[in-house]
């Protein structure tokens, strides 16, 4: 691919760029060097990403609590998680008397390795995967229950009573979590009849899954799984920090405790990616040209008043630059994947935001007795709309059971003491 | 039945370094698995000999002392002391400080059930949101103490007789403004967690506690009234001039967290309904504090009440708050007590944990409103 022709397909840059750099080397080198690039931009983006999440989430969380946020580091913050990385690094690394050092060291590793390892899979645009595996479903909750292990061993190696508690819950949810996951997504599987993700998102490219009755169930169970499986607010129970003081990460400091975080955020991050892989349609998205993105970011770099001048002059021209080469082809596909993944983790930092945290039973009784018979019942919705060919009546079909079930099992798991009650104002 | 496996029980030391126990304060708890067997609550941490202090300093030096009681609430605790003294000595209150003293009491109830009610949202595991709410609200009364007595907290305002001095021109008319505002708070601080789904679910009949043992234990304030009894010492004793303004005592049923927590509620919007009857009612002018009282210029040593004693008591934003006071007839008292109401209300603590999970322990302990200042003092 020579070099003139790289720029010309936005939707395709990256992939054209990776092709022309491995047009320069030799012939024998090339599937070598096709690795080295993949492994070392997930590499590099995936830290990236965990850093900007958490600086996305502390921002977000402090407009929803009339704060600002980060402000002090760099404009708006923005260099507020380099220098958390930093402080992370040059902490002293404490691990309390009596715990078991290797344990106790190799478990945060445990915890980040295999969320980095889901990034291999995810589809980030057309052709942008890293391996495109013919079982990419399998291996993402593969690899993705590893975390488990790396918490509860990270609880029991610390030695202490918190962590224990927080990695004994830690387990039993994930645990208990996977199972509607991976439910909620044999619907998929058997609509779509592959394990590859590209040939879920190829399926999409007419309808997105979620606009199904049964695809918005799984949708749901599959998301609301996820954020049970990473720890996350109303599910933060292993780390409860109002009850555990950390959960399984309360003898973890320094750069130790910021891998926990890392894994914990890569995963969010994951969840996301994956909810928009199986049921929001992926990398396909609405005909929208690029050209008015590029006009509306333009104009926000223009006019951030906070921003460096030279910053809003280059942003400006480099945007007016994008317009004039790119602004008639469509939005490329990998701007849709990130802007949907990044919908849905406004969603969970809006739960964070929001929500208070289930108890330990009341989130074990939410996935056995309401998930995993939905679940269940979804896979026969989903069953219907493979096997009757008429629309309409797959779609009354599969609706009424889903809705019924979905009533049935509120009736059946109901609490008895939730009733509005009468104060009485007494003199 | 016979349990098939051997399990062991574990003790946990919730507390004193815990980043919900409010402070230093300690459970020592017994699990079974996630169940509370056994909860045992140790105090003692931040005792700081608050009585025998007062014993050995004249009466009106102990007012700064009483700010660092209840902390959240300086003022309750001030007039507290203040309506005790002035029993003992027998000192008239002016017309305008009564009128001071109710405003800045009921005030000081909005900022505690406010933020109690945040924090117990916080210890539930809303991350913050609905707590700093709610101290976006306590902010602006604590700019209006801070206007009248010079500190936010602290403000060791009240004295017998009546208040340290009079509130600044317009305090009035900023305090109005408040008040009538506050109403639009609660609605959305309820909208936010009334009928949360999930706040329901962690908070109805958890921790009930049930009226004979409330009754038994002395157990006064919000936690008293959520289980259905009606006692509120405003109405019971009328004291200071209460009995001029028209309010309503809420009560619960359940007597479990979510009762507490919405009795609280209820309250402050009474609370809202005194105050606006009293700043409608507020004598244009006239003497903060009365000629006898114990002002700012008068030589502290030289009151010296008669033999005797005397209890004072208020229905401070925790419960009842009562000040005893043995005068031997020198400058200082010769027995000061406290009865402080967070120590009484921790006293029913495992009656309400047992059974219960640790993830309710906390939320418990959130719902029955201590502050560590006034339960070790």
């Amino acid at each position: 691919m020579p070099l003139s022709q790289v720029w010309q397909d936005l939707d395709q840059l990256f992939v054209h760029a990776k092709q022309f750099l491995l047009g320069v080397l030799p012939e024998p080198w090339r599937p070598w060097a096709s690795m080295v690039v993949t492994i070392g931009v997930i590499a590099a983006i995936a830290p990236a990403i965990m850093m900007y999440l958490t600086w996305i989430e502390r921002k977000l969380i402090a407009r929803m609590q009339n704060r600002f946020g980060p402000t002090r580091v760099g404009v708006y913050g923005l260099a507020q998680p380099l220098a958390d990385g930093l402080k992370m690094l040059i902490k002293e690394d404490i691990v309390p008397r009596g715990a078991d050092r290797l344990l106790h060291t190799v478990a945060p590793i445990l915890a980040v390795v295999p969320a980095m390892l889901v990034f291999v899979i995810t589809p980030f645009g057309r052709g942008m995967i890293g391996a495109d595996l013919n079982v990419g479903l399998l291996y993402f909750f593969a690899i993705s229950s590893i975390g488990s292990y790396a918490i509860f061993m990270g609880g029991w190696a610390s030695r202490s009573k918190f962590s224990m508690l927080g990695a004994m819950r830690a387990v039993a949810q994930i645990i208990s979590y996977e199972v509607p996951g991976v439910l909620s997504v044999v619907a998929v599987i058997m609509v779509t009849g592959t394990l590859s993700l590209t040939g879920i998102v190829d399926a999409q490219a007419d309808q997105w899954f979620v606009f199904t009755p049964w695809g918005l169930v799984g949708c749901l169970m599959f998301f609301l799984s996820g954020v049970a499986e990473v720890n996350r607010t109303p599910f933060d129970m292993p780390e409860a920090e109002s009850e555990l003081v950390g959960g399984f990460h309360t003898e973890y400091s320094g750069m130790k405790f910021a891998l926990w975080y890392m894994a914990e955020f890569l995963e969010s991050f994951a969840i996301c990616a994956f909810t928009v892989t199986l049921f929001l349609g992926g990398w396909h998205g609405p005909n929208i040209p690029f050209g008015i993105v590029a006009v509306l970011l333009g104009m926000i770099i223009a006019t951030g008043s906070r921003l460096p001048w030279p910053v809003r002059v280059l942003g400006a021209a480099a945007m007016a630059g994008a317009l004039v080469l790119w602004g008639r082809q469509p939005m490329p596909s990998w701007i849709w994947f990130f802007t949907k993944t990044y919908a849905l983790i406004f969603v969970l930092v809006w739960f964070r935001g929001t929500f208070p945290r289930l108890r330990v039973d009341q989130l074990m009784g939410l996935a056995w007795k309401f998930f995993l018979p939905l679940a269940l019942v979804n896979i026969v919705a989903a069953g219907l709309w493979v096997l009757i060919p008429n629309p309409i009546l797959t779609w009354v079909l599969s609706t009424t059971i889903l809705m019924a079930s979905a009533w049935l099992l509120v009736l059946a798991n109901k609490p008895a003491p939730l009733a509005r009650r009468t104060y009485v104002l007494a003199d | 039945m016979e349990q098939a496996i051997e399990s062991q029980l574990l003790e946990i030391s919730l507390g004193p370094q815990h980043p919900s126990t409010h402070g230093v304060f300690r459970m020592n708890a017994t699990l079974d698995g996630e169940t509370i067997v056994k909860l045992k609550p140790v105090m003692g941490y931040l005792h700081r000999n608050h009585e025998q202090i007062g014993e050995s300093i004249s009466y009106i030096a102990s007012f700064p002392f009483t700010d660092r009681l209840d902390y959240f609430s300086a003022m309750s605790n001030n007039l507290g002391l203040a309506i005790a003294i002035e029993q003992l000595g027998g000192i008239p209150v002016s017309e305008r400080g009564e009128y001071v003293r109710v405003i800045m009491a009921e005030l000081t109830r909005l900022v505690n059930h406010t933020a109690v009610t945040g924090f117990l949202i916080n210890d539930m595991g809303a991350f913050g949101t609905p707590l700093l709410y709610a101290f976006r609200e306590r902010e602006k009364i604590l700019d209006l103490f801070e206007a009248a007595s010079g500190s936010r907290m602290m403000c060791n305002y009240v004295r017998p007789g009546g208040v340290r001095e009079d509130v600044p021109a317009g305090w009035l008319a900023q305090a109005k403004q408040l008040v009538d505002g506050y109403p639009r708070f609660l609605d959305e601080f309820e909208m936010l967690l009334t009928d949360n789904e999930i706040i329901r679910q962690r908070t109805q009949g958890v921790g009930v506690l049930s009226k004979e043992l409330a009754v038994n234990a002395s157990v006064t304030g919000p936690m008293l009234r959520a289980t259905g009894v009606n006692y509120d010492i405003r109405k019971v004793d009328g004291y200071s001039i209460y009995p001029r303004f028209a309010f309503k005592i809420p009560l619960g049923s359940a007597g479990d967290v979510y009762d507490r927590y919405y009795v609280r509620i209820l309250e402050m919007r009474e609370s809202v309904k005194i105050l606006q009857q009293a700043l409608k009612q507020i004598p244009d002018s006239g003497p903060a504090i009365s000629p006898k009282g114990l002002a700012i210029g008068k030589a502290p040593r030289t009151f010296r009440p008669a033999k005797g004693d005397a209890y004072g008591r208020i229905e401070a934003p925790k419960g009842e708050l009562g000040f005893y006071l043995v005068s031997d007839g020198s400058p200082q008292p010769y027995r000061y007590h406290v009865r402080a109401p967070s120590f009484v209300n921790l006293t029913v603590l495992e009656d309400m944990c047992l059974g219960q999970k640790v993830a309710d322990t906390i939320i418990i302990l959130g719902s029955v409103d201590i502050v560590l200042g006034e339960v070790d003092r």
